[in-house]
């Protein structure tokens, strides 16, 4: 990004608004659709602003791990699509999808917003194993809340194939929905010199010294947080951050 | 006997509906949306751009380089692995011929054009739908072509030849089933993609060439259409 670039939305955030406009703790218009898939179990697109996201949920039956045999598995990852941004390659996920996947995983794991214990089909031998992928369609920035959004939503969305004890039909899904207790919500908040906003577009992106993921439950109890960015935070940076991401993921829980 | 009615009630030489849309994708320079049936395309165009690593540029021609990928979570049953395999190699190498004929990449020495396929969802007939999508993607993105490039499968089920063949007449059991994926320059009508699995004879091959053609003459509109969709100024 260019000097000047970055003077100009300095310029505008020492105002108190956006490059587009928008004030500084204020979300791009959000959509949320679910089921835009015939195949996957489950599935939503996501849109904020500019930038799309896809998730899709499959499911199928393996042998649980050793340590939890009574329950099913969850698996979280992401795909950063080349068609999505000129700046992605393809190839093997790089740091970025594995951070995108790593974070919105971890709160869905550790709100234990599925109940994996319903996951069990057969202590020690059979349990459900829930993926979900991520894939963007075009990223206009914050793929961080999109992606955790499009996941819930899909996983909102996902219905058991049905299953006769032995083989899955896949073409027939039942009318059962994923034992889902929490829905945990995902706010980014960035930290540009001495201002705080949401939602970033791919040129605030650019500019972030720091960055904040907040990922918050229904009661404001927070169950997954992750630093970016190269600049450190203050213990008040970080309550300021965690206030706006805990008001901010009250909206947006509206969308599920 | 025989193959007498589709399974989903079309007539023999009819393709499934058909949904396109051009520039969907804001951050690509050229993309678009195809969908036929449930098979569903986007097709995003970055380029022409500089070409990394630098020994593969060429002071005398472009090169266009095309990509295919179906997400984790497009087909029924298990999840599609991430990653390119072999058959997605293999497609994107055809993908690339099929459209080669339509550009000349000496306009474009040193650079590339990349041809991004993604498939969300998939019911046969994929390659086709991503050629559709990525034809409609380029002349988005501005890129100079000669003609269009449209796609469709032609299939023969038992005793029939028919018009793009869905995943259910693709694994037919009542009887041998060929399918022959074609792609057709539009005004040219000639032929940039065949392929063909299963078995058939030299007459029905014939008989299919044409049948492609006629179907993607069909298809070559609703692609302009969907072009024109975004770029005609409205009265």
């Amino acid at each position: 990004m260019s000097i000047e670039q970055k003077d100009h939305i300095l310029g505008f955030l020492e105002k108190g608004i956006r490059f587009d406009g928008r004030k500084l703790d204020e979300y791009r218009p959000i959509t949320v659709e679910r089921g835009f898939s015939e195949n996957a179990e489950g599935s939503a697109r996501v849109t904020i602003g500019d930038t799309e996201v896809l998730a899709g949920v499959k499911m199928s039956i393996m042998e649980p791990y050793s340590d939890t045999p009574d329950e099913g598995t969850m698996m979280i990852n992401a795909e950063l699509l080349p068609l999505s941004n000129p700046d992605f390659e393809p190839g093997p996920p790089g740091i970025q999808s594995i951070e995108i996947a790593r974070i919105v995983d971890r709160g869905i794991r550790e709100s234990k917003a599925i109940d994996t214990k319903k996951l069990c089909l057969k202590k020690g031998e059979k349990v459900w194993s829930i993926t979900v992928d991520i894939c963007p369609i075009n990223d206009n920035g914050n793929l961080f809340d999109a992606s955790a959004l499009a996941v819930l939503a899909a996983l909102k969305d996902a219905k058991f194939p049905s299953y006769d004890g032995t083989v899955i039909d896949y073409k027939k899904k039942t009318k059962e929905s994923l034992p889902l207790k929490k829905l945990p919500i995902s706010c980014t908040v960035i930290k540009i010199d001495n201002h705080f906003i949401v939602d970033p577009t791919n040129e605030e992106e650019k500019k972030v010294d720091s960055r904040l993921t907040v990922e918050v439950e229904e009661d404001g109890t927070l169950c997954a947080l992750q630093k970016g960015g190269d600049k450190p935070l203050t213990a008040e940076d970080i309550d300021k951050m965690v206030g706006i991401g805990i008001e901010k993921s009250k909206e947006l829980k509206k969308f599920l | 006997m025989g193959y007498t009615k589709r399974n989903d009630g079309r007539k023999f030489d009819e393709t499934r509906p058909i949904e396109a849309k051009a520039g969907i994708i804001k951050r690509a320079d050229g993309s678009a949306y195809f969908k036929m049936g449930k098979t569903v395309a986007y097709a995003a165009v970055y380029g022409p751009r500089e070409i990394h690593p630098k020994f593969l540029q060429n002071p005398t021609k472009g090169k266009l380089r095309c990509y295919y990928n179906m997400m984790p979570f497009s087909s029924v049953g298990d999840r599609v692995r991430p990653g390119a395999n072999r058959r997605a190699k293999e497609i994107a190498m055809v993908t690339e011929k099929a459209i080669l004929p339509v550009i000349d990449l000496s306009k474009f020495p040193n650079s590339v054009i990349d041809v991004f396929i993604e498939l969300p969802q998939t019911d046969a007939g994929t390659r086709c739908a991503g050629i559709c999508a990525a034809s409609i993607a380029l002349a988005d993105a501005g890129i100079l072509m000669s003609d269009m490039v449209a796609a469709v499968s032609i299939g023969r089920v038992d005793d029939k030849l028919v018009v793009d063949l869905d995943y259910s007449e693709e694994s037919y059991e009542g009887g041998t089933v060929a399918d022959i994926p074609m792609a057709v320059i539009s005004r040219t009508g000639e032929i940039s993609l065949l392929q063909m699995d299963g078995n058939l004879s030299r007459e029905d091959l014939k008989k299919a060439v044409e049948m492609a053609k006629k179907a993607c003459s069909k298809i070559d509109k609703i692609q302009r259409d969907a072009l024109k969709n975004k770029y005609e100024v409205k009265k």
